[in-house]
């Protein structure tokens, strides 16, 4: 066990020490949340200005919305560029001939994910709570629980990416940065899941992040807990975890089989 | 005692097959060369015995693990070099080191990256980015890489490529240094033919993915009534010699 953190440890050090030689990667971290801050804050304060209290709830609902649409993202992308990161130093050759299992790997990303989204999150938390006097803290710990799901749904799409990166190479690259873009639709962000077409609304229950965001609506409109809405989003989390865990396990496999792991940054 | 034992291992990428069977053992504390024209085999042969690719048929076993259900306890102890695959260049090379010291569970890691600067003459590169090495710099490091664990086996894919005969002269007498003080077994690949003279005890031919002769340097020049390995590299690639019936 102990071992095994080690390995764990050793590689996430490798990430880590990739940001203390460059600064630009820190704040480029950073710097996608506090834009969408940015952007979304005003418009809603001018919403506000414009349509008093309602509209002001709904700008919370927005500014919400953002920075815990930025969880989810920066989890996928955190941990899709950390595998990627390996690929372009060219380095997975030593990686996967060292005694570091393939879980120890996942476990590794998952490490740096985490704090690759910290990283970005909390600046934007901040300067919603400094410019326009929104404070996410404010949702209580269920926000850990909010958190938690749109994490475990970003790393679970993000697990599905790098397979695809082993199976068909830097050709896959692209994915890393938009796939989860094109759930935003689904995850009711913005909006509740009954704006969508009602043919929609079936493909939007079975994404983790919307049952997240009507939760996190109800707890900023009525201050409730909606603890459906969170045992749904975790349960299907965890089959889309463990999905992912298989696409991953078999993609690693048979890459081991078609020789896609000497050739993978071709 | 047997380090490597290989026994009819093969690789078949759809209709063709990259290696064609082999078998060889090789004892430990000895140094194998694997041999072959490009295509022969030795790369995916040194991938299978690394566990990055998974056999189509056959077996290996490595320091008594069998490589098929127990790789990791074998990769513990072995390590690998090869100038084709780098090592993060943004990182200076003491945290490369340091990284792969966690990877392989070194204890007392500074120490032991210590020693590692002073025996390959690292000291003064330990705080520089790994990318802005030149070749031979970079070929050092990846020595002290692949022997951070003490490995009992050292997979080496052609160490001295790209070095300057200086340099490549260096390396060569750190190996041999090496294996004898640690009695680790050494496979190399390679297509320096004096490198494979000067440093392996045993020689494997491939050529189409088999292997076509054996034998230890000396033995394979009088077979062939060669002066150099050179020559009987030649002979074995345009047919014009012995076959595998000598074996």
């Amino acid at each position: 066990m102990i071992a095994s953190a080690e390995r764990v440890w050793g590689l996430m050090y490798r990430h880590l020490a990739l940001f203390r030689h460059s600064w630009p990667r820190l704040v480029e971290l950073a710097y996608w949340p506090i834009l969408q801050m940015c952007i979304w804050g005003f418009t809603a304060s001018f919403l506000a200005t414009r349509s008093g209290s309602p509209a002001a709830l709904a700008g919370g609902a927005l500014l919400g919305g953002v920075l815990l649409w930025e969880v989810s993202l920066r989890s996928q992308m955190g941990m899709s560029i950390t595998f990627l990161e390996e690929i372009w130093s060219r380095n997975l050759g030593h990686v996967f001939v060292s005694p570091l299992r393939p879980s120890e790997l996942v476990a590794a990303l998952i490490g740096m994910s985490f704090v690759r989204m910290m990283a970005g999150v909390i600046p934007a938390a901040l300067l919603a709570w400094a410019l326009y006097a929104f404070n996410l803290f404010a949702l209580g710990p269920v926000l850990v629980l909010f958190f938690l799901n749109l994490m475990v749904m970003g790393w679970s799409v993000a697990l599905a990416v790098v397979s695809l990166i082993l199976r068909h190479g830097a050709g896959a690259e692209a994915l890393a940065w938009s796939v989860l873009f094109g759930i935003t639709p689904f995850a009711a962000v913005f909006y509740p899941v009954s704006v969508l077409p009602r043919l929609l609304q079936p493909v939007a229950f079975v994404v983790p992040a919307s049952h997240v965001f009507e939760g996190m609506r109800t707890a900023l409109l009525n201050g409730t807990v909606a603890w459906d809405q969170l045992l749904w989003a975790f349960g299907i989390n965890v089959v889309w975890l463990v999905g992912a865990s298989l696409l991953f396990s078999r993609q690693f496999e048979n890459a081991r089989v078609t020789g896609a792991l000497l050739a993978i940054g071709e | 005692m047997i380090a490597i034992s290989v026994a009819g291992l093969s690789k078949r990428y759809g209709e063709t097959l990259a290696v064609d069977g082999i078998s060889f053992d090789v004892p430990r504390g000895s140094t194998l060369g694997l041999l072959g024209g490009n295509g022969a085999g030795k790369t995916t042969t040194i991938a299978m015995l690394l566990g990055l690719l998974v056999p189509s048929g056959g077996s290996i076993r490595m320091l008594g693990h069998d490589m098929a259900t127990d790789r990791f306890a074998a990769l513990a102890r072995m390590n690998f070099s090869s100038p084709y695959v780098a090592l993060p260049g943004r990182l200076s090379v003491a945290e490369n080191l340091r990284v792969y010291a966690h990877l392989y569970g070194v204890r007392q890691r500074d120490q032991r990256i210590a020693e590692l600067a002073e025996q390959l003459d690292l000291g003064a590169l330990l705080d520089r980015p790994a990318g802005q090495l030149s070749a031979g710099q970079k070929t050092r490091v990846a020595l002290a890489k692949s022997l951070i664990n003490r490995p009992d086996v050292l997979l080496l894919d052609e160490p001295t490529a790209s070095l300057d005969p200086d340099t490549g002269d260096l390396v060569r007498t750190w190996l041999e240094r090496y294996r004898a003080e640690s009695g680790c077994t050494i496979l190399l690949a390679s297509h320096n033919m004096a490198e494979v003279e000067r440093l392996c005890s045993d020689v494997l031919m491939l050529k189409k993915g088999r292997i076509v002769d054996r034998g230890s340097p000396d033995e394979l020049l009088e077979r062939y009534g060669r002066d150099d390995l050179e020559q009987v590299f030649l002979d074995i690639a345009r047919d014009r010699s012995l076959t595998e019936e000598r074996i």
